[in-house]
């Protein structure tokens, strides 16, 4: 392997570590004179142009020869077809919250956000293709470091300054525990590479460790504060509510759609012979009770504290919350099936969340907040931007025909197929209750929206063009996902093709 | 021909959109056409398809190839008629709203979705293609009652939001139960009700599909989202909820959980028939006290329903198809009777009370209200030469066999029945007029013409059905010997 090898595999990366270098030092060197909007758009225009080439590499190498067999480097890295298709899903998502920030007006530092969230992606492009805990904990660091900042960008508001406090310094405590399992799993197994792991941990000649559990949770804390699962999720509702909009949706959508790829990973692939069973009367240790237990109290507190929120963006971080305990129902059905119903899942749950921040700051621009009661006869004043609202609130309530709706069923359908007798149907039944108690506060939503009157106010400004153009697309993209789950789903169960990773 | 009943209704949906706000009498227009188109094309598809009641394929694609998805719709005699109510329903319902003036667009735009998502359960013979279709009716009816609603209608809107989607979350477990212990292969519902499921499996899976269907259906003691979400609701949304949603419900535990489920249905059979038929009695009971005339009516649906609920469970010919007769006639009357309390008298008079109406005289201020009243009374109440008659007299009859306790219980609703309607009737248009106040009350606005073509139509289909029951009962019959009830036929009586 040599390094020309690498990169020629890995360009994606490069091209956007480039373009974000690039934007840079465009942005320092050339347009410091420019006015905040020009640099903004030159910035945005730039930044996009590198995600789109990167996407439309991975895209065009996909039918190649070369591109189909998977490559490893030393068990480092590897590239095959399933990562590059999440790859092409981040880097769409990274795209999206770059045009959510050339209409922001929160900082004039727009060079290092812009080339910040590049790097984000980098990172998360990393955590997709990494299959060795050193990778893995590398990514994992380049993915947050970059989205702490994010998160800190708004120099006005105090709460943008708490938000990132509280991220950075529960980020660092589940790092640090992540770290020392991630040592400890070392310890075990001998080796950093994941599958030579699952190896040695299936040896049982040296019977069972009673290290393992602690390796096993420490582990598992990290990951799971990576996609907010409960009860790691206290950071969740104030770095949405504080952070920048494009930093929110970020966070909320991509880190997530490459955390919950690295923890099916790293669970399926190193711990696959300590996987043990938390199905109804067999339970076993491993990490699926562990697991089970995330997904269990993620789906009961995020639906029912959300029921309590009287801010949207708070409402929509503890939805975050019970998705989480969705999707992980996929990661349990540790299967093919189960895989490709997580990525279907989180990518359209990313694509509907960014659409639902995306009205939540054209409101916030417009009210000056994002309380539900802001967002009272929107419908009357602005029905683009509602009309999407509606597909997205509805989408993450599970009504059909949008992508919500099939997502979930194609994990139900996945976790239930994933053990004998219908083991799994306890999780599933609290699952589906807590989904029905989801609806009443997306409807709260959408109530102050269309049942509500206006309240008396004087004409505001408008959402800018690419804010509605956004939303519009996306909430396209939840329909068409929904109607036709095939455009998604069959590009997927191809490069899956029957085998986990 | 039938599929395109669920694309007009949604390109009805687009066209409303189209156009401009202030165009309200366009917007009228559209949704009337598309209703009617609807409507045509249910008779012109029966015509044409139907007579002798069996199954047809309409259509049959791949939808989802990775999960056995298909897009599959089709029609049987039992889907025909509901097609047909659905069209007669939505008309009439369009006909009764004439008078929305209020953010119209939005309002026909929510109806229509409804409607199609109606036309759209009744024809599916997919289970992920029908549930889809359930689903989207959810949320029109919240819309249609929280925006447009009068009493309390911002909790009626969110109650009934709430049943009914725990209600689908109960059939979404079900079926996905359902379609993994299959094989998770195909979502067909004839390969599936080919699927011996094992008895353990059927003993939950069909209470859990069965009840959360038939929450919709008002069954007793999850009725209570029904008459509270009458009352709060536009008459048209009344009428449609009424007169097809509660249907979907009776619907579902039909076409889903009795045929998937036939082991299970013969062992929660008594259980399902008990509630039934406390259901009649009870919600004819409540309505025989109510103050508030519309609660009146939304209780007598209770009751109704509870006769589609005992006719499922008789598991015999002549049961099963008066349950699905008396879906037909109640959606009819329910919907005629909705319509006279809500648009012809709380339009005028401005209020439900039964006391404060009985001191209106509103037999001479508006007697076409009245006899139209009287009329749909007599066949809600049963009376021979209506639907009504017909529909539980073959429930009744089905019953016979399979419960005669039962039977005479419901044959006590029927009496109760007769009991509450004549008192409303009474105190709403008959009352005791005192002569000093006679001239107090400004004079009334009369019914309008699409008011009376819509009241028309609706007795009109009462009558013909309740004089000729065979124009149906032919379609009906003949759709329980195909292939999907052959489970649902070993366990029954014929």
């Amino acid at each position: 392997m040599s390094y020309l090898e690498l990169l020629s595999r890995f360009a994606p990366e490069t091209i956007v570590v480039i373009t974000a270098l690039v934007v840079l030092g465009l942005d320092l060197l050339v347009l410091r004179e420019e006015p905040l909007r020009n640099r903004l758009r030159i910035g945005a225009a730039f930044s996009g142009l590198g995600c789109v080439a990167a996407a439309a590499w991975l895209l065009a190498i996909a039918g190649s020869a070369e591109a189909s067999s998977p490559f490893a480097t030393g068990g480092m890295l590897v590239d095959d077809p399933l990562t590059r298709l999440v790859k092409v899903a981040l880097l769409a998502l990274g795209f999206f919250a770059i045009l959510l920030a050339t209409e922001g007006n929160f900082t004039a530092h727009v060079g290092e956000y812009l080339s910040l969230v590049l790097l984000s992606v980098v990172g998360m492009m990393l955590m997709v293709s990494s299959t060795d805990l050193l990778m893995i904990f590398i990514a994992l660091e380049a993915t947050s470091l970059p989205l702490y900042i994010l998160a800190a960008f708004n120099p006005r508001d105090p709460r943008s300054s708490e938000a990132a406090l509280k991220y950075f310094l529960f980020g660092g405590m589940a790092a640090a525990f992540t770290l020392f399992g991630l040592s400890l799993v070392y310890g075990l197994a001998g080796s950093t590479n994941l599958a030579e792991i699952a190896v040695r941990l299936a040896d049982t000649g040296r019977g069972p460790d009673a290290l393992l559990p602690a390796a096993l949770a420490l582990t598992l804390t990290g990951l799971a504060f990576k996609v907010a699962a409960a009860p790691f999720h206290l950071w969740a509702p104030d770095a949405y509510e504080g952070a920048p909009a494009p930093s929110a949706s970020l966070i909320a959508s991509g880190s997530k759609v490459a955390g919950f790829f690295l923890l099916a990973r790293v669970m399926m692939v190193a711990f696959a012979p300590v996987a043990g069973s938390g199905t109804w009367h067999h339970y076993a240790a491993g990490w699926m009770p562990l697991v089970a237990i995330l997904a269990g109290l993620s789906v009961v507190i995020g639906n029912l504290a959300a029921i309590a929120q009287s801010n949207v963006k708070r409402l929509l971080a503890y939805s975050a919350v019970a998705h989480t305990g969705y999707a992980l129902l996929g990661v349990l059905a540790n299967d093919p099936r189960g895989v490709s119903s997580l990525v279907y899942y989180v990518i359209t749950y990313g694509l509907t969340l960014v659409g639902a921040f995306a009205v939540v700051s054209a409101v916030e621009d417009r009210e000056g907040g994002s309380n539900l009661t802001d967002f009272a006869g929107l419908g009357r004043r602005e029905p683009l931007l509602s009309f999407c609202m509606m597909i997205f609130m509805l989408s993450l309530a599970g009504i059909p025909p949008l992508a919500g709706f099939f997502g979930k069923f194609y994990l139900f359908a996945a976790i239930i197929g994933g053990a004998r007798n219908l083991g799994w149907l306890w999780l599933v039944v609290l699952a589906v209750a807590m989904s029905a108690v989801s609806l009443y506060y997306y409807l709260q939503v959408l109530k102050q929206i269309y049942v509500l009157p206006e309240p008396e106010r004087t004409a505001k400004r408008r959402p800018p063009m690419v804010t509605k153009a956004l939303v519009g697309l996306l909430a396209l993209g939840v329909v068409i996902f929904g109607c036709a789950p095939d455009l998604l789903l069959r590009p997927l169960l191809a490069v899956i093709h029957g085998r986990v990773f | 021909m039938l599929a395109w009943t669920v694309y007009i209704s949604f390109i009805g949906v687009l066209a409303v959109l189209c156009l401009p706000e202030r165009m309200v009498r366009a917007t009228r227009a559209v949704a009337l056409v598309a209703a009617l188109a609807g409507l045509g094309l249910a008779v012109a598809g029966i015509a044409r398809h139907g007579l002798d009641g069996s199954m047809t394929t309409i259509v049959k694609h791949v939808w989802v190839r990775g999960l056995g998805i298909d897009y599959y719709l089709g029609a049987d005699g039992i889907s025909l008629v509901l097609v047909l109510l659905t069209g007669i329903a939505a008309t009439a319902g369009i006909l009764f709203s004439w008078n929305i003036e209020h953010r119209a667009k939005e309002f026909f735009a929510f109806y229509l979705a409804l409607i199609g998502g109606v036309y759209g359960v009744f024809l599916s013979f997919d289970l992920f293609l029908l549930f889809v279709f359930y689903e989207l009716a959810i949320i029109p009816k919240y819309f249609l009652i929280a925006i447009w609603g009068s009493t309390n209608r911002e909790y009626g809107a969110m109650k009934l939001a709430l049943y009914s989607f725990i209600g689908s979350a109960m059939v979404l477990l079900g079926i996905v139960a359902a379609y993994v212990v299959a094989g998770s292969r195909t979502m067909d519902l004839f390969e599936l009700a080919k699927y011996p499921f094992p008895e353990s499996f059927q003993f939950w899976a069909f209470p859990l599909v069965f009840v959360g269907f038939a929450i919709l259906a008002g069954l007793w003691p999850f009725h209570t989202w029904a008459p509270g979400g009458h009352v709060a609701a536009p008459t048209a949304a009344s009428m449609l909820l009424a007169g097809v949603v509660m249907k979907l419900g009776a619907y579902g535990a039909l076409r889903v959980a009795m045929t998937l489920f036939p082991q299970g249905l013969a062992i929660w059979r008594d259980t399902i028939a008990l509630l039934a038929v406390v259901g009649i009695v009870y919600g004819a009971l409540v309505a025989l006290v109510q103050t508030d005339f519309k609660f009146v009516i939304g209780y007598s649906s209770v009751s109704h329903m509870g006769f589609v609920l005992l006719g499922l469970m008789t598991i015999n010919a002549v049961g099963l198809s008066g349950a699905v007769l008396q879906m037909f006639s109640h959606g009819i009357i329910a919907g005629l009777l909705f319509a006279v309390v809500g648009r012809m008298v709380y339009d005028r008079a401005h209020t439900r009370d039964l006391g404060a109406l009985e001191e209106m005289g509103l037999g001479r201020a508006l007697p076409f209200a009245a006899v139209t009243f009287a009329v749909a009374g007599f066949a809600s109440m049963g009376l021979p030469g209506f639907s009504g008659f017909v529909a539980e007299l073959q429930v009744l009859i089905g019953a016979w066999y399979a419960f005669p306790t039962f039977a005479a219980l419901a044959g006590l609703g029927i009496v109760i029945g007769a009991a509450y309607t004549l008192r409303a009737l009474q105190k709403a248009f008959y009352g005791e007029v005192a002569e000093s106040r006679s001239g107090a009350h400004p004079p009334l606005p009369p019914i309008t013409l699409p008011e009376k073509i819509g009241a028309i139509m609706l007795v009109t289909v009462a009558v013909v059905v309740g004089l000729y029951p065979k124009l149906l009962l032919d379609l009906i019959g003949p759709s329980f010997y195909s292939p999907l009830f052959d489970g649902l036929r070993a366990k029954g009586a014929f």
